[in-house]
C-alpha cells in the first residue's frame, strides 16, 4: 500500500473514533484523555496536553501524555494573549512560558476556538519521525482540535444546563415545602374554629398519608393524599362556629347546614392549581359512603375517588378516637367493631384492612416509628387483645375481598355467556 | 512461565528482558492494559521489554499513542524495548509514522530475545 494512502486511511479511522468519542456520553475527562490520544496516535506525537480555560486566568489541565505530572502547573493567560487566538491559528508556544513549553519537548499551541470563545488550548510536542510538521499534518490537526473543542464546549453547556435544573430542583422543593407549611397553617386555622377538634386535620392527614403508603401508592401520591386530609374540612370554614362547637348533637336544620361543607370545600380548592391531582375531589367527596348514603352526591362504592374513601376512613377514626363535645372517644375494641360493621356500607374494605395492618405493624414493633400510637395517646393501644382485634379483623376483611371477587367473576362470566 | 495479570495481559520474564504479549486489536483498552503491565515490569527491574504482536491484526491511533508512551517510559529507565512479529502491515505502519526510529523490531520472540541478550544479567527478576 502506498504510504500515502496508508496515512489517509489511518487518519480518517482516527477521525471517525474521534468523532464517535465526543459524541459518547461518557465520562468528561476520560472523552478528553481519549481525544487527546487519537490525536497524538494520528500523527505519532510523543506529548501532548489539553488545558480548559474559561476566559483571562489560571490553565486547567485535563489530560497530558508524555509530560511530567506538575509541568503545566499554575499556567496563567492573560487577556491580551487570550484574544490572540481567537484567529484560530497554531503558534509555537505561549510567549510568558516558551523556556518551560520547549523544556518539555512542546512545539505547538492550538487553540480551540469555538463561537467565538476560546475554550481551550492542546499542546503538542513533536513527531516522532523526527519530521517537521507538514501543512496536511497542520490541517489534521486544525480539524481534529476543532473536533475537541466542540465537545469541551457541549460539556460546558450540559454542566450549565445541569447545574439549572439543580436550582430548578432546588426551587421545586423549597416551594413544595412552602406549599406544605401553608396547607399546614390553613388546616390549623380550620381546626382552631372547632375548639373539640384541635389537631383533627393534621391527624387526618397522617393518617391518610400511613394508609395511602399501606397500600403501595407513590410517593408523589401519598403527599397528595396527606394534603387533602389536612385540608378535607376546610369547608367549614363557611359554616358557623356555634353550629360546629355545639356540645349536644346537632338538630336536622343545623345538621343540613354543618353538611355544605364537603361542597363548600370543593369551591375553595377547586380554582387553586394544586401540586398533586383530585384535592377538591377528595375533600368534596369524603363524607360519601360505598353504599351510597352519604352526601353531598350520594356516590356509591366505584364513583367514589380511592383518595376521598381514604380521607373518610382516617377522618372517621380520628372522630372515633378523640373526645367529642357531647361523647368521650371510644374504646379500641369498640372502633374495631364499628370498622368491621361498616366495611362494604360505609368504608371501603380494602382500605380498612390497610390500615388495620399499619397499625398491626407499629403494635407488632415492626415499623421504626410510632406514629399512629403517638397520635392516640400512649396507652390507647396496650391492651393484649389489640394484636387478636386487628389479626381478625384483617382477615375477616380479606375473606370477604375473596368472597367478592368470586362473585364479581361468575357476574362476569353469566354477563359474557 | 506466563503470568496472567489478573487474566488481561499475557507476560512472562527472561532474565531481565519482560515480554509482553498485545492482543489482536490494539485500541485504548487493550493499550492501557499493556501500557501497565510494562510499567509493571519496568518498577520490578525489568532492563528490557519485549512486546510479542503474534497476535495483533491492527493497531489504531490510541494505540499508537499509548505505544509511544511505552517507549518514552522505557527510554526514561533506561530500559531496551523490541516490537516482535509484527505483521506487515503494522511494519509499514509503525514505519510511516516513525515509531521504528526508537524500537527495534524482530522476526519473532526468539530473535528480540536473542538481541536483547547482551543486555541479559544472571538475576532474574522478581516479581
Amino acid at each position: 500500500m502506498e504510504p500515502s494512502t496508508q496515512k489517509l486511511i489511518h487518519t480518517f479511522g482516527a477521525l471517525a473514533d474521534l468523532g464517535q468519542e465526543i459524541a459518547g456520553a461518557g465520562d468528561f475527562t476520560e472523552m478528553v484523555r481519549t481525544s487527546m490520544h487519537l490525536l497524538l496516535g494520528t500523527l505519532a506525537l510523543r506529548r501532548g496536553a489539553v488545558v480548559e480555560c474559561s476566559g483571562p486566568g489560571p490553565l486547567r489541565c485535563v489530560a497530558t501524555w508524555g509530560l511530567g505530572d506538575q509541568a503545566l502547573n499554575g499556567f496563567e493567560i492573560d487577556e491580551k494573549e487570550l484574544e490572540s487566538f481567537l484567529d484560530g491559528e497554531i503558534r509555537e508556544s505561549l510567549c510568558k512560558y516558551r523556556d518551560k513549553l520547549a523544556n518539555e519537548g512542546i512545539e505547538l499551541v492550538v487553540p480551540m476556538v469555538v463561537r467565538g470563545e476560546v475554550t481551550g488550548l492542546v499542546l503538542l510536542g513533536g513527531k516522532a519521525s523526527g519530521e517537521e510538521f507538514s501543512n496536511d499534518d497542520f490541517e489534521t490537526i486544525r480539524a481534529m482540535v476543532r473536533h475537541i473543542g466542540v465537545g469541551i464546549h457541549t460539556h460546558r453547556l450540559l454542566e450549565q444546563v445541569a447545574q439549572r435544573a439543580e436550582e430548578n430542583r432546588r426551587l421545586y422543593d423549597e416551594l413544595r415545602t412552602i406549599y406544605r407549611d401553608t396547607v399546614r397553617a390553613f388546616a390549623a386555622a380550620i381546626d382552631i374554629k372547632d375548639k373539640y377538634t384541635q389537631g383533627h386535620s393534621e391527624r387526618v392527614g397522617r393518617y391518610s398519608e400511613i394508609i395511602a403508603r399501606e397500600l403501595g401508592w407513590s410517593e408523589e401520591e401519598v403527599e397528595g393524599i396527606q394534603i387533602a386530609g389536612y385540608l378535607h374540612d376546610i369547608g367549614k370554614l363557611i359554616v358557623d362556629r356555634d353550629i360546629i362547637n355545639a356540645p349536644y348533637k346537632i338538630d336536622a336544620k343545623n345538621s343540613s347546614e354543618l353538611n355544605r361543607h364537603p361542597n363548600a370545600g370543593y369551591e375553595i380548592l377547586a380554582p387553586i392549581r394544586h401540586p398533586y391531582a383530585d384535592i377538591p375531589f377528595m375533600a368534596k367527596h369524603h363524607h360519601e359512603r360505598l353504599d351510597g348514603r352519604g352526601y353531598p352526591d350520594g356516590l356509591t362504592d366505584q364513583q367514589i375517588p380511592m383518595g376521598a374513601k381514604i380521607v373518610s376512613l382516617a377522618d372517621s377514626f380520628d372522630a372515633m378516637t378523640t373526645d367529642r363535645p357531647y361523647k368521650r372517644r371510644r374504646s379500641f375494641e369498640d372502633v374495631v367493631i364499628d370498622l368491621r360493621e361498616n366495611s362494604g356500607k360505609q368504608f371501603d374494605g380494602k382500605v380498612v384492612a390497610a390500615f388495620a395492618r399499619a397499625i398491626l405493624k407499629e403494635v407488632k414493633g415492626e415499623t421504626r416509628e410510632r406514629r399512629i400510637t403517638k397520635m392516640l395517646g400512649k396507652s390507647y393501644l396496650e391492651s393484649d387483645q389489640v394484636e387478636t382485634l386487628l389479626t381478625d379483623l384483617i382477615a375477616d376483611l380479606e375473606d370477604v375481598d375473596r368472597i367478592y371477587k368470586i362473585f364479581q367473576d361468575e357476574q362476569d362470566l353469566s354477563c359474557k355467556s | 512461565m506466563d503470568t496472567p495479570n489478573g487474566g488481561q495481559v499475557r507476560s512472562h520474564c527472561v532474565g531481565t528482558t519482560a515480554v509482553v504479549y498485545a492482543s489482536d486489536y490494539l485500541n485504548k483498552l487493550s493499550g492501557e492494559k499493556i501500557e501497565r503491565e510494562c510499567r509493571r515490569q519496568l518498577n520490578c527491574g525489568c532492563r528490557a521489554l519485549v512486546i510479542d504482536f503474534s497476535d495483533t491484526k491492527l493497531v489504531n491511533s490510541i494505540g499508537i499513542s499509548i505505544l509511544l508512551g511505552i517507549i518514552d517510559v522505557a527510554e526514561k529507565s533506561g530500559a531496551q524495548i523490541v516490537f516482535s512479529d509484527v505483521n506487515n502491515q503494522t511494519v509499514e505502519l509503525f514505519e510511516m509514522l516513525g515509531l521504528t526510529r526508537h524500537v527495534a523490531l524482530a522476526k519473532d520472540e526468539r530473535e528480540a530475545l536473542l538481541n536483547l541478550s547482551h543486555f541479559e544479567t544472571t538475576t532474574p527478576v522478581v516479581h
